[in-house]
């Protein structure tokens, strides 16, 4: 069951969003850690359990020293990237829901700008279950993805443009969100159009998320805990992965139909179902953005528009901030930074709490979607 | 061009990689269902079965999807086309088009495979297929072999 009745996210933390840190990335997730545990009004010696990404290079204990926390009961990691910013919070809701853990701690940091750069082509060798791609030139995520995406464009007649549309508003909305890289610094569609390809005839530089340096955290524990709390705590009321066969990160080569995304459309069944709501009971949608065609194929498995439609819904204004639906006020990955889609879990919190930014006016739920996993959010 | 990464064949596609350099494309079918998959694993997902066996696909098929590649730091001497090439026994597979322009590309396209040697590593890759009113032509697999040879 994807539902929650009694699970809050009550502390949100994160360091700046930059490209160059200057420190090291077990810092950045102590700093964002102590800054979440903070927000929450609870102390280190409260937190214990942990959760993050299998990629994350900061081991659990080693944030442990950093922060004081003398004791673990409970860890875990998810695996396969972006996903994982909510994969980690369905982790936390289904421990302290267990009673495994009382208050869990979830964190993401990297340099993915100054250090490893994931859109850096990959290692020189080959690895085995690389030998279908590496070999034939799918050496960086861009081409990963723009190998499916490509497949959209041509099933609904999806241009290059379109796509811009989505990364003119992620910047427009970033453009007045001082925690965006991008603040106050808003494109035109004709600067994306101008931008270089990235991977013809798909993606420009402007279709393509930030590399940042940073970190992120989020507190989760339960509701009757998160009473005596500063700040307003924020429900989950639904937590839900959605993994098919044949699937990939965000991506697949091997479904029958790769002009949608299988995967989304079943994480949003669960959520749906689970919060009891419909897609027009979403007030904010905080979508994970690798890449802007991933809005469009997200937009469509989430049913907010039917399938091809994404063109359409977006340039007809829908995803703005006065818009039926805004999408990632924050400016998104494109826009605000790459934290892994985990700072956009922070927009959504921040959405509920009426804490953002840009905020939008009477939010009751915000879904935060990335691609094989979701939330919704709601006031506590 | 940059070098092309060599695969590393582990226990499960030793087959596929000996097939390319011996000019055959082989593809993992089930010894008991018949089920053909790719890419290959240790078990058929439709029976359980363990025992497989390598069929020769017929190399034709069709593009599904492609983009361009360039390499992002190094310059290229020549772009490769990757291609999702959707093959007639009904599985995709991941490749590279030759003998053909981007421009010229387009969704659905029939293709057919020839084997490129990269400086020793032999990849399938497909070309448009030739019509068969132009009668057979092994020109193309020369071409292309030169092209990647001579890049």
């Amino acid at each position: 069951m994807a539902r929650f009745d009694d699970v809050v996210i009550a502390g949100i933390g994160h360091t700046e969003y930059s490209k160059c840190s200057g420190r090291s990335t077990l810092q950045l997730a102590a700093e964002a850690a102590s800054a979440a545990i903070d927000d929450a009004g609870l102390a280190p010696r409260d937190v214990d359990g942990m959760v993050t990404f299998t990629l994350d290079d900061n081991d659990e204990l080693e944030l442990m020293r950093c922060l004081g926390i003398p004791e673990l009961r409970y860890w875990s990691r998810t695996p396969h990237g972006g996903p994982g910013s909510n994969t980690m919070v369905q982790h936390a809701a289904a421990a302290v829901t267990a009673g495994v853990a009382d208050v869990v701690l979830l964190y993401r940091a990297f340099n993915e700008r100054s250090g490893r750069r994931f859109g850096q082509p990959n290692a020189r060798a080959s690895v085995p279950g690389l030998d279908w791609y590496l070999p034939f030139g799918l050496d960086t995520p861009g081409k990963t993805y723009a190998l499916q995406f490509q497949r959209y464009m041509h099933e609904f007649g999806v241009t290059n443009e379109d796509f811009g549309r989505y990364s003119v508003v992620a910047r427009k909305h970033a453009a007045t969100n001082p925690n965006a890289w991008f603040h106050r610094r808003p494109i035109t569609l004709a600067d994306h159009q101008a931008s270089r390809w990235i991977v013809e005839p798909v993606l420009r530089l402007l279709d393509m998320c930030q590399e940042s340096d940073g970190g992120a955290a989020l507190v989760v524990t339960r509701a009757d805990r998160g009473r005596d709390l500063p700040n307003p705590a924020v429900r989950v009321r639904a937590a839900a992965d959605g993994h098919l066969v044949d699937g990939s990160v965000m991506h697949s080569y091997y479904h029958a139909d790769l002009a949608e995304l299988p995967e989304a459309r079943f994480v949003a069944r669960q959520l749906y179902d689970a919060a009891g709501i419909t897609p027009r009971d979403v007030d904010v949608a905080m979508i994970y953005e690798n890449m802007s065609p991933i809005v469009f194929l997200q937009l469509e498995a989430f049913g907010f528009c039917g399938r091809g439609e994404a063109r359409d819904f977006i340039a007809d204004g829908n995803i703005e901030l006065d818009g039926s639906l805004p999408v990632n006020p924050n400016g998104g990955l494109l826009g605000e930074g790459y934290i892994h889609g985990v700072n956009n879990v922070i927009e959504g919190v921040r959405q509920v709490r009426g804490s953002a930014a840009n905020q939008i006016p009477d939010v009751g739920h915000v879904l935060v979607a990335a691609g094989r996993s979701g939330l919704i959010l709601e006031r506590a | 061009m940059p070098s092309v990464i060599p695969p590393v064949p582990g226990a499960d596609d030793a087959f596929f990689w000996d097939g390319v350099r011996a000019g055959r494309l082989l593809l993992q079918a089930c010894a008991d269902c018949g089920a053909v998959r790719h890419p290959p694993a240790p078990m058929c997902a439709r029976c359980r079965s363990l025992r497989h066996e390598a069929r020769e696909s017929t190399g034709r098929g069709t593009v599904y999807s492609w983009i361009v590649s360039r390499h992002p730091t190094e310059p290229d001497a020549q772009p490769r086309i990757v291609a999702l090439v959707q093959l007639d026994e009904g599985v995709r597979l991941v490749s590279n088009l030759v003998d053909v322009e981007p421009a010229d590309v387009h969704n659905d396209m029939p293709v057919e495979v020839v084997f490129v040697d990269h400086d020793g590593t032999v990849l399938p890759q497909f070309r448009p297929t030739t019509p068969f009113w132009e009668g057979s032509d092994t020109h193309g697999v020369h071409e292309a072999s030169q092209k990647a040879g001579g890049a």
